[in-house]
């Protein structure tokens, strides 16, 4: 499938077509709107094309890097492709071609205003996820990751009004204080140290940073990637939910969220070291406060009304199943949490899609004013019960998968804590979800709320579909993920 | 008594820049300040001329019969640091002028009474016009 | 046969152009022969910072008399990199100022405006040349004076006390240095920097010197507004005209902190000063630490929009005072590299408030509203400047938070660097601010439209620099290194 590029150029055009794609919707503007939209798709075909071309190299054990100069002396801005990079492009890739069908279905049936900036910020969040996922050290990371907090912020406070902009404040008040605060002084702290930022096979730590000082870092990068929101950071996710839906759907359920375990897992594995962690870092707390962060989250969710708030905790506790499984240590844990953000990525941006579809088509964004509504949009309560099934973990779906590396890993490594709390936790889940689904499809309409509505717009059904079918797909089909993450142990 | 008459010229100097220094600080006029502020400058000559002043000796011209000399270059430096300060005072005076023109007094407690009162009226309208959604 | 003429061209050629511009009258041939003579000693500076890097420290006898006689120039790294910096944001301002000006001030007084930024010229580029300490004090009235004037040009009744009260302190200021300067000589008997170098070393221990360094310091943190001696600053900065504050905010101050670099690890290179007196450097770091909290925290509550930039300010120098208090190499480097960038950044961000004054009539935080909308590009340049005032990536404020905090941990104050990356998160709070009002609220008035190209020019030369020396900044940091290896080498050739 290689484009006849070199792996390098490859890496350069995927990073730049999503960049070169704000400029021409930024171009194009709002008079035309349709033609804007079609440079949106575009854009993200290309990407995606690009992003896939590159996998088969990736599959052989190539690791390309590309270096854009220097940014400070020894450090320079530099992208290295490996598997966990590749899988995280790939989904987040892949997923904005649906979402940007949906962003067309879902801005112009709710006429939201500047739609202009909303594409053309969209864009760049995703130029800079890829820029986060191919990263080949911790500055080039760390830089991606602070232009993806800035260039969300307009979209979270895209409807302007007062209850937008003081959410959108926490967001960027949360992201920034823990990136700068404590993330920034985690990388100088391990550039002062250990004398480089790479990320290397095995970690750089090894025989270069005592133990004691390796826990303040640990803890500073792991308080320091807000993104990953393990409690009590995890504030501005539930805020963030007052974006529109597609925003929630791929930013906040896919790669600003992802970009934050996503790191999580990187430094853990590129920059410790799995074998220096066990050896020389206590890092039990990390383990228990993942486990606290999913049950917590999950009971929160479970006294939620408001749908997207709910979809919001359950994604705070389903990131912490990934942080929990990196801090687990064991292999399969590792290869688990890999596999867990591409499940989750697709379990729940379902979800959202079908939160968006229920808002645009009824107007609804209450739990309790869901009854029977599964009759009037089956598609989309259908794709809604698929996506929440994947959150339980129930076969067959994505989800299942990937809580079964992570369980298995702990019991390899003997942590039944670990396995009590992911036990427990399906069961919270469940807790919350089976009843929409039920009173969805079950539970009859109250008669005064009997308004005549059908299905959402068609781009919108279509992307919750294509969503919903990739979940189960996962299921049948994991190897190539699997392998994927594989290769990182 | 050698800590007095020895260090004559230094006690002086201090003596004087003290006075300058507190008039500047203290004085509510601002021509006073300004008198103050000249006068702290004045102190530092003195410290300059006097220093390089050797007791016994002349002006640096040389003449038969004289062995010692003073040091002309700090006299020449303060007759620099002199066309400064009399250019920072005629500033000042001038600005005290403007000052006078503009609030109609040159007490600076004044002065700052009307300026806070502006400051307020104007946190006001930013604050009353930002309080409406 | 010019070339070797180069420092003294670079003082002489502004001192001599401010009478003709007298002599001219006609605002409009005024600008262009400042214009005119800014951008040629923006060519020389470079000439001479390149010279400095591939030569080392230059020497030049005014007159040909030797040194210790004679006023020697004498120019360094750091002496050129301020050159760069002074004549280099002289020339973007002055691109600036003519549309601006036009607006700000009465047009029988715009001549006087060119020939006091020449004078102002002038003395910033003498001192960051001059290798003589009493000289450095002329050109340090020289700029001060003529900058109480272009302060005092500023149309509201307010800029007339603000000038004042910078006269007295300045003056207090200057004082202060020249009486440090009288002991020091009383000690040596020489002015020039390198024999003082030289000569101080072996006095060093006697309680003149002592008082010398304490009277020199003070008064340099006068005029370079460390905290708690910034009191003249905000006032100045808000209500002198919006070509004056971007020019002084940008350059006054930095070389003020350039006179502090000078004293400190030049004049008394041969002895560790932090080491013999560590009072000095225990005070320096910590005023520099509440400068940066307490000025932080009183701009967030300031709705003049330039005055809140000038207590940003402040904490800014703060940050530079605390790497220059490190002495380490990184640290020196920190303050270095901070001097160029924090002059970047927050030009940018006053060209951008000068144009929101000129076109919306004020810059109250009620003024920006709605400002996104109807001046896209000014609101934007300031989002950059705002972004690099932070010390986002991709900016040049990452840059020096990155050395400072760099310079921190290496001498294992993790505490000290915990405070300096609050202070950053400060600044997020009153950029914010703005940003928002300026983005989320509709436009008070719909009439509001885009500054001209003549202004948006400047300012977006500005704002990309800010962005280009922040993507690539090895190049100013090789500057910045060789800086703080020269100074920390001694002073003495």
């Amino acid at each position: 499938m290689s484009l006849g590029m070199s792996l390098e150029t490859t890496m350069l055009l995927a990073l730049a077509t999503p960049l070169a794609g704000s400029v021409g919707i930024a171009l194009v503007g709002n008079r035309q709107a349709n033609l804007r939209e079609a440079v949106t798709l575009l854009t993200a075909v290309t990407l995606f094309a690009l992003v896939a071309s590159l996998f088969p190299a990736i599959m052989d054990g190539a690791r390309p890097t590309l270096t854009l100069g220097e940014m400070l002396p020894g450090l320079p801005i530099q992208f290295t492709l490996e598997p966990l990079g590749m899988t995280f492009a790939g989904v987040a890739s892949f997923l904005w071609i649906v979402n940007s069908l949906y962003s067309i279905g879902y801005m112009r049936a709710n006429k939201e205003m500047n739609q202009t900036r909303f594409y053309v910020c969209f864009a760049i969040a995703l130029a800079s996820t890829i820029g986060v996922a191919f990263a080949g050290n911790m500055l080039t990371l760390f830089i991606c990751y602070e232009v993806l907090t800035i260039c969300t912020y307009p979209l979270v406070a895209h409807a302007g009004t007062d209850l937008a902009k003081r959410n959108a404040r926490i967001y960027l008040g949360i992201l920034l204080t823990t990136s700068i605060g404590l993330q920034l002084l985690a990388i100088l702290g391990t550039w002062v140290y250990a004398g480089t930022l790479d990320f290397r096979d095995g970690g750089i730590m090894a025989g270069a940073v005592e133990g004691p000082v390796a826990a303040i870092l640990l803890f500073l990068y792991m308080y320091g990637i807000g993104k990953a929101a393990i409690m009590p950071v995890h504030r501005w996710l539930p805020a963030a939910m007052v974006a529109p839906t597609p925003v929630s759907a791929l930013l906040h359920a896919v790669a600003v969220v992802k970009a934050g375990v996503f790191t999580v897992l990187k430094v853990v594995v590129y920059l410790f070291g799995i074998d220096y962690l066990t050896e020389w870092v206590n890092s039990d707390w990390l383990f228990y406060v993942a486990g606290f962060t999913i049950l917590a989250a999950s009971t929160i969710a479970l006294r939620q009304n408001n749908l997207k708030r709910m979809l919001a905790y359950s994604t705070v506790s389903q990131l912490s199943y990934v942080v929990m499984a990196t801090a687990i240590l064991a292999p399969l844990s590792i290869v688990g949490a890999a596999l867990h953000i591409v499940a989750h990525a697709f379990g729940k941006i379902t979800l959202f899609f079908a939160a968006g579809s229920i808002y645009t088509a009824a107007h609804k964004t209450e739990i309790n004013q869901l009854d029977g509504i599964g009759r009037r949009m089956p598609w989309t309560m259908g794709a809604f019960a698929i996506g929440a099934l994947s959150m339980i973990g129930i076969p067959p779906t994505a989800g299942f998968i990937s809580k079964w590396y992570i369980l298995n890993g702990a019991m390899d490594a003997g942590h039944m804590a670990a396995v009590a709390v992911i036990i427990i936790s399906a069961l919270l889940n469940a807790g919350y979800f089976l009843p929409i689904v039920y009173a969805a499809f079950f539970k009859k309409p109250s008669a005064d709320k009997a308004d005549d509505h059908g299905e959402a717009p068609w781009p919108m059904v279509v992307a919750l579909t294509v969503t919903a079918a990739g979940t189960i797909l996962l299921f049948l089909f994991p190897e190539v993920f699997i392998d994927l993450a594989q290769q990182l142990i | 008594m050698e800590l007095i008459t020895g260090l004559f010229n230094y006690w002086v100097v201090v003596f004087l820049m003290m006075i300058g220094f507190y008039m500047v600080i203290s004085h509510h006029n601002l021509v006073k300040k300004i008198v103050g502020l000249n006068i702290f400058q004045v102190s530092v000559f003195v410290f300059y001329i006097s220093m390089s002043k050797i007791k016994g000796a002349t002006a640096p011209i040389l003449a038969d019969g004289i062995e010692v000399y003073s040091n002309p270059l700090p006299h020449v430096l303060i007759l620099t640091a002199i066309v400064v300060g009399v250019a920072t005072t005629a500033l000042g005076l001038a600005l005290t002028v403007r000052i006078k023109d503009a609030f109609g007094s040159i007490e600076d407690d004044e002065i700052e009474a009307m300026e806070i009162e502006e400051c307020v009226a104007e946190d006001v309208d930013a604050n009353g016009k930002e309080a409406s959604p | 046969m010019i070339a070797s003429q180069l420092p003294i061209l670079q003082v002489i050629v502004p001192l001599i152009a401010a009478p003709l511009v007298l002599l001219l009258r006609r605002s409009g041939a005024a600008w262009a022969l400042t214009l005119l003579v800014t951008w040629s000693m923006f060519a020389i500076a470079l000439v001479l910072l390149a010279q400095v890097m591939d030569g080392g420290v230059l020497y030049y006898r005014i007159g040909g008399w030797a040194a210790p006689w004679g006023i020697e120039y004498r120019l360094d790294q750091v002496g050129a990199l301020v050159l760069v910096i002074v004549s280099g944001i002289g020339s973007v301002v002055i691109a600036y100022a003519r549309a601006s000006v036009e607006r700000e001030i009465d047009s029988e007084r715009i001549y006087l405006f060119y020939c006091m930024y020449l004078l102002c010229l002038t003395g910033l580029l003498g001192i960051a040349i001059t290798g003589d300490v009493f000289n450095l004090f002329v050109f340090l009235e020289i700029s001060s004076l003529s900058s109480y004037v272009l302060i005092a040009l500023g149309r509201n009744r307010r800029a007339l006390t603000a000038a004042y009260r910078y006269l007295i302190m300045g003056t207090i200021g200057a004082t202060f240095y020249i009486i440090g300067v009288g002991l020091m000589y009383m000690q040596t008997g020489t002015l020039n920097i390198d024999d003082l170098a030289t000569l101080i070393p072996a006095v060093a221990d006697s309680r003149t010197i002592h008082a010398a360094l304490a009277f020199l310091t003070v008064g340099i943190c006068l005029k370079l507004a460390l905290f708690p001696l910034h009191m003249w600053l905000p006032n100045a900065y808000a209500f002198a005209p919006s070509v004056v504050t971007a020019f002084l905010a940008a350059t006054a101050t930095k070389v003020a902190v350039y006179i502090l670099i000078r004293i400190v690890f030049t004049v008394f290179g041969g002895v560790d000063v932090f080491a013999v007196v560590p009072l000095v450097q225990e005070a320096l770091m910590g005023l520099a630490l509440i400068g940066v909290f307490a000025a932080s925290s009183v701009a967030i509550y300031q709705n003049d929009i330039k005055r809140m930039l000038a207590y940003s300010s402040v904490a800014q120098i703060g940050y530079i005072i605390l790497g220059i208090s490190l002495a380490s190499s990184t640290g020196l480097t920190g303050g270095i590299i901070h001097l160029f960038n924090h002059a970047l950044m927050k030009c940018t961000l006053f060209l951008a408030m000068g144009a929101v004054f000129m076109q919306a009539g004020g810059v109250s935080i009620r003024h920006m509203q709605g400002i996104g909308k109807t001046m896209p590009w000014t609101m934007a340049a300031f989002v950059i400047g705002g972004l690099s005032l932070i010390g986002v990536p991709l900016t040049v404020g990452f840059i020096s938070k990155w050395y400072l905090i760099l310079g921190v941990l290496e001498k294992g104050m993790w505490p000290v660097a915990g405070l300096v990356v609050l202070g950053s998160l400060l600044a997020v709070i009153y950029i914010w601010r703005v940003i928002e009002a300026a983005y989320f609220k509709d436009p008070s008035n719909d009439t509001i439209t885009e500054a001209p190209l003549s202004m948006l020019a400047p300012m977006w030369v500005m704002a990309l620099a800010s962005v280009y020396f922040g993507i690539d900044a090895t190049r100013t940091l090789d500057i910045a290194t060789s800086a703080a290896q020269t100074l920390l080498g001694g002073g003495a050739p």
